[in-house]
């Protein structure tokens, strides 16, 4: 009994230190005191002011460009990955030792060297930095985890489905949409969802991939303004709201994975 | 079309966006301004005392992150996999949950933390910030490691006789082995390969490894940058090598889909 | 009971409010091969791991050797235990899996290596030391599970489905070494399967349990030929279960005709259950020894015998094996002997349920649901007990369309009907007798014509 509540101590104390500055930072944005700590009374004034404030109109075309970017890579990955995976899966020997190898680098590779080495990929072949270049790169990150999500499903899968489609006078396309589909659609949404999360949260591969034409996503907004020194307060509003997207986020899809669970 | 070849369009991307830029840096790495091989770069970093010593202090504070990591993070796993200890799975979401924020947002708040509490941005400030960021990544492998360990070899070893804290040794540690190897790797890459978060947490005074990478390229010296970013390479291919592939397949980012 | 090794008495677990053991009595003698048999979910498996100490018994003791060994952990019981999937050690080679228990206790090393050399032999894996033992079959890894545990001379070895993960074959050589090892060495093997030929192979004492209750203990001769209730005659071997009449002592009727027997003591025209073993069932050539007549519907090659279904001229159905071969549609004459009808006592003879009158003819019963019944003249609230006979249920193929719903548990084939057991969601048990076929888990709607609920006031 005493080593259950030691242990239950332990747990929430880690808990604790884990979240005390996420709260603290909660906190902080229902006060619109410039330094952190100083509680200047209740105001929702960090909130009205990052979506009003005529200042933060860059940190609006950040958050839109962040979207756009998530969106469009999201998707351009999910099929990629979709259709490379049922692929893969009628791959076999050193072929599939190669890609599946070649697959594993984004993940394994620091985000660092992925960023690095696609900027001089674009230097090198003279493709000016912007929105096509952050958007491929994301692509080439996004992609492999997209590729591991569908493929279980593929070899849980009866491999005589599609044939049978066939069989009964599909075209490959048709059996593509009305066979494949439907049985991969699960890994497919998972694959989109971690792509999209992926893309948002990164950081460093956007760095070095967006060019100096004025694209900003919320990473690099967010380091840029806290190079300059300090937190701009509207920012604890910013993370407030990131945080709790991310926290249901998370719950939808555990009730999801949950549901899933029990059906099988 | 035979279905075989639904892969090819994939292969292409993966060779153009992925083996390609790798091979770049290897050769700008080998290069100098002119573009002719040479061994420069190397002998540049090794004859450069503040190359050498951002490099080892980044190894060091790379391994007191993770070594801190693990002693924080193994009991914290071995309990929330403990069915008598922790029966709840709350727990663990919420350990998994700062795992899907921005290493940024973290950061931030861990600045926004000592700021707080009143205390000065530095090396202390660095280790704390290294270890809550990335304590849940040591934390996630290890639990799921032992979560899925089948319980009868626990029983099976209890029934030989071994007391609570020989099972402990012999039969859990052992068998949780491959969650810390994947657990090490987790922590100890993106610690080693780290540029914003020293930035952030020290105000610019402390500089690590990939710091000195980014500020290379960005002032455009890019066969040293190259350089540097190949050794770094070298090193995580290295630490690699001691986690077997199978382990890190579905541990990377959480696993929760 | 000085050669008695483990005792257990009054044993009661359950886990949450699933009742998994009700009060399991038993005793094993030194040196016994005890096989505990039944169907998954009886229970066979939490009874083994309350003897190893796994689990906690909620009431009742496990006594070995005399000795309390309630709140003893298992690394300090006398006991080993060879795991479902053997639950060898993946980190650790062969040698090191059958030497853990040794090493453990500090045992010298050359002692150690002798020992294990001993024990693998003894299990024929020889010059196995070094291999991993994810590289071993499934017949050696279940080889190096029986090496580890014996070598810690257990005065016990507890066997938990062994030989599940086995190929027939493998099955086979497995149980005729695991008893010449049981005889070579003298100690007490206590044994868990639902495989009941393998029960009947191996072992001296079987114990039969359904739903955590044991039903028969008896050597595989007695609970073959003298199953004591329709579920152990089920279970153990094919059988020919039919309603009867008890005469009188050694005259009993079933199949609308009368036959000598050798049971006695059941009292005079009391409805009981016979049990008939296939082979039992002799076609007889010259009609004039015949007892009853049948044709035969089905006949199936067995290897060794024919396994026919004869429907007998009064129209009840009977399983009949015989070396010799007959058509379907030939006309056979049939006899029994007395010696091989089996009389077993009925369990019960009509449905008994608890309720509570909501109205003079409402009653509330079987999770709470409402059934009407004939005018009873008692006031709501009273506590009533109601009898319903097992052919005035009626089983509906729409769950919501009855007054409760219910799920087919078991089925017990009669000869001309079958006894079905259904349970309510919160378990209360219904026993049907019905005409039509059902599979089991099928989820079924439950009603009663009013006149069918004899309806009795509680004491």
């Amino acid at each position: 009994m005493i080593k259950k509540m030691l242990a239950q101590a332990y747990i929430w104390l880690l808990l604790i230190i884990l979240y005390a500055p996420i709260i603290i930072i909660a906190i902080f944005s229902f006060t619109n005191s410039k330094v952190l700590g100083n509680w200047t009374g209740f105001s929702t004034d960090l909130y009205v002011n990052l979506f009003t404030g005529g200042v933060n109109n860059s940190l609006i075309r950040a958050i839109q460009s962040t979207l756009f970017i998530a969106v469009v890579a999201a998707t351009i990955s999910t099929f990629l990955g979709t259709v490379a995976a049922i692929g893969i899966t009628k791959w076999h020997g050193t072929k599939k030792k190669i890609i599946t190898f070649l697959n594993d680098i984004p993940m394994l590779n620091p985000d660092i060297i992925t960023g690095i080495s696609l900027f001089i990929l674009f230097v090198a072949v003279g493709l000016s930095q912007g929105y096509t270049t952050v958007i491929l790169s994301h692509i080439a990150f996004c992609t492999p985890y997209v590729v591991l999500s569908v493929m279980p499903r593929l070899t849980q899968m009866n491999p005589n489905i599609y044939e049978a489609a066939l069989d009964l006078g599909a075209t490959p396309w048709q059996a593509f949409r009305k066979v494949l589909i439907p049985e991969l659609k699960g890994g497919m949404v998972s694959g989109w969802i971690l792509s999209l999360t992926l893309s948002i949260d990164d950081f460093a591969v956007t760095l070095f991939t967006k060019g100096n034409e004025g694209l900003e996503t919320l990473s690099t907004y967010i380091y840029a303004d806290a190079r300059k020194g300090g937190l701009t307060p509207e920012l604890r509003a910013l993370m407030t709201i990131i945080f709790v997207t991310v926290l249901v986020l998370l719950i939808i899809i555990n009730i999801r994975a949950n549901k899933a669970a029990k059906k099988n | 079309m035979r279905r075989s070849n639904w892969a090819i369009p994939y292969f292409i991307f993966l060779l153009l966006f992925v083996l390609l830029p790798l091979v770049m840096v290897a050769i700008y790495a080998f290069q100098d301004n002119s573009g002719a091989f040479t061994f420069d770069q190397f002998v540049k970093f090794a004859n450069e005392p503040e190359s050498i010593n951002t490099f080892t202090y980044s190894l060091e504070i790379a391994m007191i992150t993770t070594v801190l990591c693990l002693l924080l993070g193994y009991p914290a796993a071995w309990i929330l996999s403990n069915k008598e200890l922790n029966k709840s799975s709350v727990a663990i979401i919420l350990f998994i949950l700062p795992m899907w924020i921005n290493m940024l947002i973290r950061t931030l708040a861990t600045v926004a933390l000592f700021d707080f509490a009143r205390l000065p941005l530095g090396e202390g400030a660095l280790i704390f910030g290294m270890v809550y960021n990335f304590l849940p990544f040591m934390i996630y492998p290890i639990y799921n490691t032992m979560q899925k360990m089948d319980h009868s070899y626990v029983e099976a070893a209890q029934d030989l006789g071994a007391t609570p804290l020989q099972v402990f040794r012999k039969v859990t540690l052992p068998l949780s082995m491959p969650g810390v190897g994947s657990g090490v790797l987790m922590v100890f890459m993106p610690t080693i390969s780290t540029f914003a978060i020293s930035e952030l947490l020290t105000m610019n005074k402390v500089k690590l490894f990939g710091t000195t990478i980014q500020e290379n390229i960005n002032n455009g010296l890019w066969n040293y940058g190259s350089c540097l970013a190949l050794i770094m390479l070298v090193i995580i291919g290295v630490s690699q090598m001691f986690v077997s592939q199978d382990d890190l397949d579905s541990d990377e980012k959480g696993g929760l889909i | 009971m000085s050669d008695c090794i483990i005792r257990v008495k009054d044993l009661t677990k359950s886990f949450g409010d699933k009742v998994v053991l009700k009060n399991i009595n038993l005793e094993v003698k030194k040196g016994e091969f005890v096989t505990i048999l039944g169907p998954s979910g009886c229970g066979k498996t939490t009874l083994l791991r309350l003897i190893a100490g796994f689990h906690v018994a909620d009431e009742g003791v496990i006594e070995m050797n005399g000795q309390d060994l309630t709140g003893m952990p298992p690394h300090k019981r006398a006991l080993n235990t060879v795991f479902q999937r053997y639950a060898l050690f993946p980190h650790l080679d062969v040698f090191n899996n059958v030497a853990f228990g040794l090493k453990l206790k500090n045992v010298p090393k050359e002692e150690i290596e002798k020992r294990v050399r001993k024990v693998l032999k003894m299990v024929c894996m020889t010059d196995y030391e070094d291999r991993d033992v994810n590289s071993l079959s499934g017949g050696q890894q279940q080889r190096i599970a029986i090496a580890r545990a014996l070598i810690n001379q257990p005065e016990v070895l507890l066997l938990d489905e062994p030989l599940a993960a086995l190929d027939l074959k493998m099955r086979k050589d497995m149980q005729i070494e695991l008893k010449e090892m049981h005889q070579k060495l003298g100690i007490t093997f206590i044994y868990v399967t639902h495989d009941q030929e393998e029960a009947l192979t191996l072992s001296d004492t079987i114990v039969v349990m359904n739903e955590g209750v044991i039903q028969q203990i008896g050597s595989p001769i007695d609970i073959y030929n003298e199953p004591q209730n329709s579920f152990v005659a089920d279970f153990i071997g094919e059988s020919n279960i039919l309603n009867a009449t008890m005469i009188k002592d050694h005259r009993v009727s079933f199949i609308n005709k009368e036959f000598d027997c050798v049971d006695e003591g059941f009292g005079e025209n009391v409805p009981v259950d016979v049990v008939v073993r296939p082979e039992d069932i002799h076609i007889q050539d010259d009609k004039s020894k015949a007892v009853f007549f049948g044709k035969v519907t089905s006949c199936i090659f067995k290897g060794v015998h024919y396994e026919m279904l004869v429907t007998t001229n009064e129209g009840f159905e009977l399983l009949v094996q015989d070396y010799r071969y007959y058509p379907v549609d030939s006309e056979i004459g049939m006899s029994i002997r007395p010696e091989d009808i089996q009389v077993m006592k009925k369990e019960r003879i009509c449905n008994t349920f608890e309720g509570t009158m909501v109205s003079a003819n409402e009653v509330e019963m079987l999770d709470g649901a409402r059934f009407t019944c004939n005018d009873t003249g008692l006031s709501a609230g009273t506590k009533v007990k109601v009898e319903v006979d097992f052919d005035k249920i009626d089983m509906l193929d729409d769950k919501d369309a009855g007054a409760t719903s219910a799920q087919v548990t078991a089925i017990l084939y009669k000869g001309d009907h079958y006894h079905l057991t259904i349970s309510t969601y919160e378990g209360d048990k219904l026993y049907v007798d019905t005409q039509d076929v059902w599979d089991k888990n099928d989820i079924v709607g439950v009603a009663i014509k009013p006149e069918d609920l004899r309806v009795i006031k509680a004491e």
